[in-house]
């Protein structure tokens, strides 16, 4: 919201800047900015009044124009504005002038016609990015008066971001009241005569709904001049809050929200059918706004209504039917409190923002509804003329909306720093709160209707601190014991595996976790996702189940920028669907693709593979986890381990299924992993037995089985038979081909045998190689290779 | 040889420094060693000889010989020695390499900058006793909202600001706010946590990103006040950016503390001008908020904080597009190495 300083100047004039307000501002909560309303202000710019005008002889568009610009002669300056007509007064640059863009205005000769200056558009002024011919200013402004003075053009916008809980800040009033308490100042109180009533004219209110419209206020005024039009000081006033003139008894209600923080509505009051009633809307019921939508309503809408149906949706914005025209004659102004929850669901659920909505759903001041009435009607009758009819109210306007108790215990208990007993009156005073004390430090406070925000007494803390200043409390190092918690060295530390995962290679990456729903079918087309209700978009609508759904699109980008190979893993949840719940589960995923090592210069190109991707995760994790030949839907089905710990299921590595591959026009090898983490970060404590003095002896063994024998069959089962002297098995060999039988490999083993008391002799070491030698072909129908 | 007649000793020494000069190799030495020294060899056979000598020939002769042998012996040591050396400079020059070549192998990758960034401010905090607690990133509405004390027609809770799932039942956290309200609801105080992790708004632009990261503070105590947060945070921001920050507290309002503040710090050269840049919203945990989770707000009260971790990568290092962060480009994340 922006707001003019020279028009709260009006209300309240601090000693200080704009700039050393804004500052002051920024300091008690309220987050604002002073800026130039112009950067440069238009020089040797005046009131001109347009005498007459006739065509240009040499150019249709032109037409040539007599101006009284206070000058004592009568100039003439050549114009090409649709709308340049005798009687209007416009801007006028005169020879000399400089706009605001930095042209400089000079004598001219237009197509063979002299032009001593030029007309201007509100934009050529700088008050528009954009305008449609000349501004057309007051009828009474006085030809000559330079227009930075006829507009005011020498004033600072104060730029407001409220939080939410400060709606009453949101009028040159409110503003203007912090200000005032700010500096410890009185604000100028606003006199506002009530109207005269004249005639007997009213409408009638009948609120159906007084949770939602707690307090209406509203009167007709009749007799209005159709001719009028909004005076500049009013429609600049508009202008520089960010709001268009658009008639004026609309200006004046924008006006009066502006000035007072009431939002109103006018309407014409000849097309309205019989009483206002304020209800929600019944089924079907439909509105067609000012802004041309038709809405279709909703029972929880509230609504302003004659006898012919819907007129307004409540505080949000006005109907076409029942707006004012240029025809218009006699009006009903509305002056109402709405329940900021209604208004912010109706805006919501309808996606309208307007003034009036933002105000009322961060609330408006319950008492405000009469004064702006009588504000409202003023106007009007100072700018349209008219006869106001009585007021109609119905509901009360609060004295006060809370009375809280304060303890000066909790202040120095929330804030922790001391802010003398006798401190605390004055400050609630000067936001308005009515004080009496309770005890020698305690008090009742009764809060004005404007601070509806204030509820509780954490919330009166917050203001005494806040008028105290922040920056006035003191840092406290806190006392409180120290209580430090115990790293589990039975977990392994996530930042551990990530660090060793960098330190082999790979870059941890950090992907959405609502990714593409066709992708994902494709990667785990089982596992049932979690799909948003409001996705940012299509390729983002499902949470993902596997973290593949993030890595293989993260390589696609990257090869698609001539990556030639990655490393990445990530780390995250996962999310499923179960039933009508959902599970979350940490997981630790990786993608290795393309060459096994970047281009170097001293070891051969070959690219990775299973056994790859399977070191690194020995490594990280040792000999806890077993790989097991399993089936992924997204996995190559002959290159795929289930990864199990103690006979669990524990994740996943393998390369990605080639037709998947092929989908994703992936011609590199590509290996997938993915772990369970809550799974495989639990870690024995280690228990190391005795290291033993006595040499140990090896044999070296190759075993001739069918392809279908694993080698960890084949291990376990040495292991078996060569227990307990076996101390190391180590595999240094697979062999296929010549010599051997189609069907059949060989796996070479170093078997290294010890024992802790002795040294094994040559017989003992023969005999258990035999014992596994005769195992393995009982029972794996392996035989030992000469 | 005759036992009367003295052998030429010159004759001797001066063909044998010849052979030792003209020795190219280890095992030329070795042969004029065994030739000249060995058990066989010439001058030993010399010594022996000694013994058939005229008693007065015996001595001088004997002095001769020996004479002879040691400088035999100097000299094939010396020869023995600059073939050696000669061999070593050959071997060492022949075993030179390129020592500015490249090392072999696998270089190390990197941790993402907003992992990085999240562990930097566990770190700190972890010192500062705080300790890191996880929880849900898909929240219902009570533990992300209610529990907090953000009303019902608070903005964040309409669809344009809140992702939801399965009709509406269920929401992606907008805060790690909800890790607080599980804890507490586990815990009774003393209670000092971090929450860092995933955060989830509708929002995405240069500056706005659907998936963020926080990292949220609770510390529940008594007597826990305004001045403990300020103390705290400032201490905090010091010790992450490795320098004194001059940080402001400013009044500000989340629904779930009150009083509330924001905090900015100044920023910038010094000698170019600096700003004031928002880092972090803080304030005295909301009495509704510690009476949802059962904690009585007479006896406790606390402070709570919540910070963007995008946002203080981005002023750490210097980034000014918030999507570089999720786009994964290994060009960009290589440099966080």
């Amino acid at each position: 919201m922006k707001l003019s300083e020279n028009w709260l100047r009006e209300w309240v004039n601090p000693p200080a800047t704009a700039t050393e307000l804004a500052h002051k501002l920024n300091m008690a909560g309220l987050e604002c900015e002073a800026e130039p309303m112009l950067d440069v202000l238009p020089k040797g710019i005046v009131v001109g009044k347009i005498l007459s005008t006739t065509p240009h002889p040499q150019a249709d568009r032109l037409r040539v124009c007599e101006v009284d610009a206070g000058t004592g002669e009568v100039l003439q300056i050549v114009c090409g504005a649709a709308n340049a007509r005798p009687g209007i007064l416009v801007p006028a640059a005169l020879p000399g002038a400089v706009l605001p863009n930095g042209t400089e205005i000079g004598k001219a000769e237009l197509r063979g016609v002299e032009s001593s200056g030029m007309l201007c558009s509100a934009s050529e002024l700088g008050l528009a990015e954009k305008s449609e011919g000349l501004l057309e200013l007051d009828p009474k402004a006085v030809p000559g008066t330079p227009i930075e003075q006829h507009l005011g053009l020498v004033d600072q916008l104060l730029v407001l971001e409220l939080t939410p809980n400060r709606g009453d800040c949101l009028s040159i009033a409110g503003l203007a009241r912090e200000t005032a308490a700010l500096y410890g100042l009185q604000m100028t109180p606003q006199r506002i005569r009530p109207a005269v009533v004249e005639p007997e004219s009213r409408i009638n209110v009948i609120v159906d709904d007084h949770i939602g419209c707690p307090h209406y206020v509203g009167r007709v005024v009749i007799g209005l001049n159709t001719a009028a039009r909004t005076p500049d000081w009013m429609s600049e006033r508009l202008r520089r809050c960010g709001i268009r003139s658009i008639h004026p008894v609309v200006d004046i209600t924008n006006y009066v929200m502006l000035e007072l923080g009431q939002p109103m509505h006018g309407f014409d009051a000849d097309r309205i059918r019989g009483a206002i009633r304020v209800r929600r809307a019944k089924a079907g019921e439909q509105l067609k706004l000012l802004n041309e939508q038709t809405l279709s309503l909703d029972p929880r809408d509230l609504l302003i209504t004659d006898d012919s149906g819907p007129l307004v949706l409540a505080g949000v914005m006005g109907g076409t039917a029942s707006g004012c025209s240029t025809h218009t004659t006699a009006i009903f102004l509305e002056a109402a409190c709405f329940e900021p929850v209604s208004i912010a669901t109706s805006g919501r659920r309808h996606k309208l923002l307007s003034d009036s909505r933002y105000r009322f759903e961060r609330g408006v001041d319950p008492a405000l509804q009469r004064q702006a009435l009588e504000r409202a009607t003023a106007l009007v009758q100072q700018i349209c003329g008219g006869r106001a009819g009585p007021i109609v109210e119905v509901g009360i306007a609060p004295a006060h909306v809370a009375e809280i108790t304060l303890r000066h215990s909790q202040i120095t208990r929330l804030l922790g720093c001391e802010i003398p007993v006798n401190r605390v009156v004055p400050l609630l005073h000067s936001l308005g709160l009515a004080v009496n004390p309770t005890g020698a430090s305690s008090w009742k406070a009764k809060v004005p209707p404007h601070r509806y925000d204030l509820r509780i007494e954490a919330d009166l803390v917050e203001e005494i601190g806040r008028l105290h200043g922040y920056d006035n409390i003191a840092p406290r190092a806190y006392a409180a014991e120290l209580t430090p918690f115990s790293p589990k060295e039975t977990q392994r530390p996530l930042d551990r595996i990530k660090d060793a995962l960098v330190a082999r290679g790979y870059q941890e990456v950090v992907t959405y976790s609502f990714v593409d729903p066709k992708l994902q079918a494709q990667l785990d087309p089982e596992t049932p996702g979690v799909l948003l209700d409001n996705p940012i978009a299509e390729t983002m609508a499902v949470m993902r189940t596997t973290i593949w759904s993030g890595l293989i699109p993260t390589w696609q980008y990257n090869r698609q920028r001539q990556q030639k190979r990655a490393r990445l893993f990530e780390a995250g949840a996962v999310y499923a669907l179960e039933g009508s719940s959902n599970r979350e589960q940490a997981k630790l995923a990786g993608l290795i693709a393309g060459p096994q090592l970047p281009e170097q210069w001293g070891a051969a190109s070959r690219p990775v593979d299973f056994f790859d991707a399977k070191a690194d995760l020995e490594a990280l994790f040792g000999s806890a986890l077993r790989y097991e030949s399993g089936q992924h839907p997204a996995l190559h089905p002959g290159r795929t381990a289930r990864i199990v710990r103690d006979g669990v299921a524990v994740g996943w590595l393998g390369a990605l299924h080639p037709q998947l591959a092929e989908a994703f026009d992936i011609s590199e090898a590509l290996y997938l992993f993915e772990l369970d983490w809550a799974a495989v970060r639990g870690l024995a404590l280690p228990a190391p037995g005795g290291v033993s003095e006595f040499p140990s002896s090896r044999r070296d063994l190759a075993f001739v089985v069918d392809e279908s024998v694993t080698a960890q069959a084949l291990a376990e089962v040495i292991r078996e038979a060569a227990t307990p002297l076996l101390k190391t098995l180590q595999t240094f060999d697979v062999y296929r081909g010549t010599g051997l039988p189609a069907g059949r490999k060989s796996i070479a083993l170093g078997l290294i045998f010890q024992d802790y008391s002795r040294t094994l002799n040559v017989e003992e070491v023969d005999a258990v190689a035999a014992r596994v030698a005769a195992s393995v072909q009982a029972r794996l129908g392996g035989s030992v290779r000469e | 040889m005759n036992a009367t007649s003295t052998p030429n000793l010159d004759e001797l020494l001066s063909g044998a420094q010849a052979d030792i000069a003209a020795a190219a190799d280890p095992r030329a030495i070795e042969a004029l060693r065994v030739d000249l020294l060995g058990k066989k060899g010439r001058v030993t056979d010399l010594l022996k000889s000694l013994g058939a000598m005229p008693h007065e020939q015996r001595k001088a002769f004997g002095e001769q010989v020996n004479k002879l042998k040691e400088q035999l012996s100097a000299q094939l040591e010396a020869r023995a020695r600059a073939i050696a050396d000669a061999e070593l400079t050959r071997r060492l020059a022949s075993e030179t390499i390129d020592v500015t070549l490249p090392g072999r192998g696998e270089p190390a990758g990197a941790l993402h900058p907003v992992s990085r960034t999240i562990r930097r401010i566990e770190q700190i905090f972890n010192a500062m006793g705080f300790e890191s607690v996880q929880g849900p990133e898909i929240e219902d509405d009570w533990h992300n909202f209610q529990a907090l004390n953000i009303p019902e027609s608070h903005p964040a809770r309409a669809m344009q600001d809140t992702f939801y799932a399965l009709n509406g039942a269920r929401l992606l956290r907008t805060h790690t706010s909800p890790v607080q309200v599980r804890t507490m609801l586990d815990r009774r105080p003393p209670i000092r946590i971090i929450c860092p992790g995933r955060v989830y708004r509708v929002d995405f632009d240069r500056t706005h990103s659907p998936m963020f990261h926080q990292v949220e503070g609770l510390y529940v105590a008594e007597n826990v006040g305004l001045a403990d947060l300020k103390h705290d945070l400032q201490k905090f921001l010091s010790l992450f950016f490795e320098r004194e920050v001059e940080a402001l507290f400013r009044p500000s309002y989340f629904p779930f503390v009150e009083p509330g503040a924001d905090v900015h710090i100044r920023w910038g050269d010094p000698e170019k001008g600096t700003r004031w840049l928002e880092v972090l919203g803080c304030g005295v945990v909301h009495p509704n908020v510690l009476a949802a989770v059962g904690i009585d707000p007479e006896r406790y009260t606390g402070y709570a904080f919540g910070m963007g971790v995008e946002r203080l990568a981005m002023l750490r290092y210097g980034v000014d597009d918030l999507r570089l962060f999720f786009n994964n480009d290994l060009r960009f994340l290589e440099q966080f190495k």
